[in-house]
């Protein structure tokens, strides 16, 4: 497996508070990468620093061995907890969003042919995602669920090397979060895609990821607590992408118990 | 049962609404009925007759000296000066505001310029609209935007910053610039706010206007209010301040309604 994104001894810090200390991270093409850890660990930390929101204080972050830009991009999609979707615009015209800014420089907007494949790419991923039938839909009119499908098909239309996702499930109700399991999964092995995770749901990352990333700090000074950062303290590799494709049934892999996998 | 509680429904809701107006329309026809009867010539509380009649003069006669019928060319000049005003500054106040608040650079170098233009009192500065622009309709206008710009500024740049980043990021990572998050993501959403700043702009409008009528003007309802004043001709003061607020709670009315129209989405549209 090829190193898709790799970050070299980076670090994070706010004046003298240090967030993330000394991260070195390979993640391959094609793995599903959960992060858990703490809250104020600097789990969403690390994604905005990959994502392109936050510069690292120190050290690199190279996707493709290409050093990122501090800004970001249409190569690294992201789905957050919440706000990902543009309230003035219906479900579809949120997907044909990337489309348009990428076709249309000045106007950002397409007109007869142009327009109408765009729409067809735009309603074939929303159908994809389980949103066929609320192609002119408002956000407001969405359910909280159906609002992540719709964040996940408008960043997944602009086919992005990484995709990173923030608490994506994290304000949804349990049944709904088991669909999204299930669609994500499924997304994920189809379009062959390199996820980042962030979750406080510990279940929810060992059912899902490759491989399991937790962030806490591995020092602390009680007299100075934000002189030490977050690091990666487990590494845990789950199982490669093809066993996963073999396993029996997705249903169990949402029942495994995180026992299983702790260290 | 709490007050809080205490929701009505629609028919007493319009009920209690009408219940003031009237109390103070009765309050008024009394006192004028009673000042009547000590003077049958009274003129600073007129009754309804003797407005109809004051009002009628400059409704249906034409002015002898200009030919004009004066109530309808008072209000065209008012409104065309209003209209002007308030269409510049909400032009004004949605382009610097899209680009203030989208563009933090911008916002560093120009923020500070229409916060200071914002806390000088427009009025204080009529008197230099008048000693650059005359005298003439340029000078009223002006009055005008420069009245409710700032504040209009201000308003829709700190809505525009207050989106939330989240949206922002994503619109990046979908390819877009900094023009299209401009006119694609932040234009759309600051434009039921444009027309709110513009429906709470419309009262200060209205002041300057009336302001820059009563100083130096031969023309606009604010003209002959402070023309007439001098006769104490209450009644046409008063239609025309009636009229006034008619005018003003149409225009607020209609933009409500187009807001509501065009922008569904800023309404909660139901589920």
């Amino acid at each position: 497996m090829t190193t898709l994104l790799s970050l070299r001894n980076v670090w994070v810090e706010f004046g003298d508070k240090i967030v993330l200390e000394k991260i070195n991270l390979d993640v391959a093409a094609g793995s599903f990468v959960s992060i858990v850890g703490p809250s104020g660990a600097g789990k969403s930390s690390l994604l905005r620093l990959v994502l392109g929101q936050e510069v690292p204080t120190r050290g690199t972050i190279s996707l493709d061995g290409t050093v990122l830009p501090p800004e970001c991009g249409p190569d690294r999609g992201v789905v957050f907890q919440r706000y990902s979707v543009f309230p003035h615009l219906t479900a579809l015209q949120n997907t044909m969003f990337g489309l348009e800014c990428a076709q249309s420089p000045l106007l950002a907007r397409l007109f007869g042919a142009a327009r109408r494949a765009a729409q067809e790419e735009a309603t074939a991923m929303l159908e994809a995602v389980g949103l066929g039938d609320a192609l002119h839909l408002y956000p407001a009119q969405l359910s909280g669920g159906m609002q992540q499908r719709l964040a996940i098909a408008q960043a997944l239309l602009k086919r992005p090397r990484i995709l990173l996702l923030d608490e994506p499930f994290g304000a949804l109700d349990p049944g709904i979060r088991a669909d999204m399991h299930l669609l994500i999964r499924r997304l994920w092995r189809e379009h062959a895609l390199t996820v980042i995770m962030v979750t406080h749901d510990i279940r929810e990352a060992f059912s899902l990821g490759t491989r399991v990333l937790a962030l806490d700090k591995r020092r602390h000074d009680p007299h100075a607590p934000h002189r030490y950062g977050a690091t990666v303290v487990y590494d845990l590799p789950l199982r490669p992408r093809e066993d996963d494709e073999a396993a029996p049934a997705q249903a169990e892999a949402e029942q495994a118990p995180p026992q299983r996998f702790a260290v | 049962m709490r007050w809080v509680n205490r929701n009505m429904r629609r028919n007493d809701r319009m009920i209690a609404g009408a219940l003031p107006i009237l109390a103070l329309l009765v309050v008024y026809l009394v006192l004028a009925a009673q000042r009547h009867a000590l003077n049958p010539s009274d003129k600073i509380l007129p009754l309804p007759d003797a407005m109809a009649r004051g009002l009628s003069a400059l409704l249906f006669q034409a002015d002898p000296l200009s030919g004009h019928f004066l109530f309808w060319t008072d209000t065209l000049a008012s409104l065309e000066r209003l209209g002007l005003g308030l269409g510049l500054a909400t032009l004004g106040a949605l382009v610097a505001g899209l680009v203030l608040g989208v563009l933090p650079p911008v916002r560093a170098t120009l923020g500070p310029l229409v916060t200071a233009i914002a806390v000088i009192p427009p009025i204080a500065l009529l008197p230099i609209l008048f000693i650059a622009l005359g005298l003439g309709e340029t000078a009223k206008v002006a009055l005008i935007v420069v009245g409710i710009a700032p504040a209009m500024i201000r308003d829709i740049t700190d809505h525009i910053a207050s989106l939330p980043r989240e949206q922002i990021i994503k619109a990046q990572t979908l390819g877009a610039s900094s023009w299209q998050i401009m006119i694609r993501v932040a234009l759309p959403q600051a434009m039921p706010r444009l027309i709110q700043a513009v429906r709470l702009a419309l009262g200060p409008a209205w002041v300057f206007l009336i302001s820059a009528e009563a100083i130096a003007s031969d023309t606009g309802l604010g003209y002959r209010i402070f023309l007439v004043r001098r006769y104490l001709s209450m009644d046409v003061i008063i239609p025309y301040v009636a009229w006034i607020a008619l005018l003003a709670i149409a225009m607020d009315f209609a933009l409500s309604q187009a807001s509501r129209r065009a922008f569904p989405w800023a309404y909660g549209a139901s589920h």
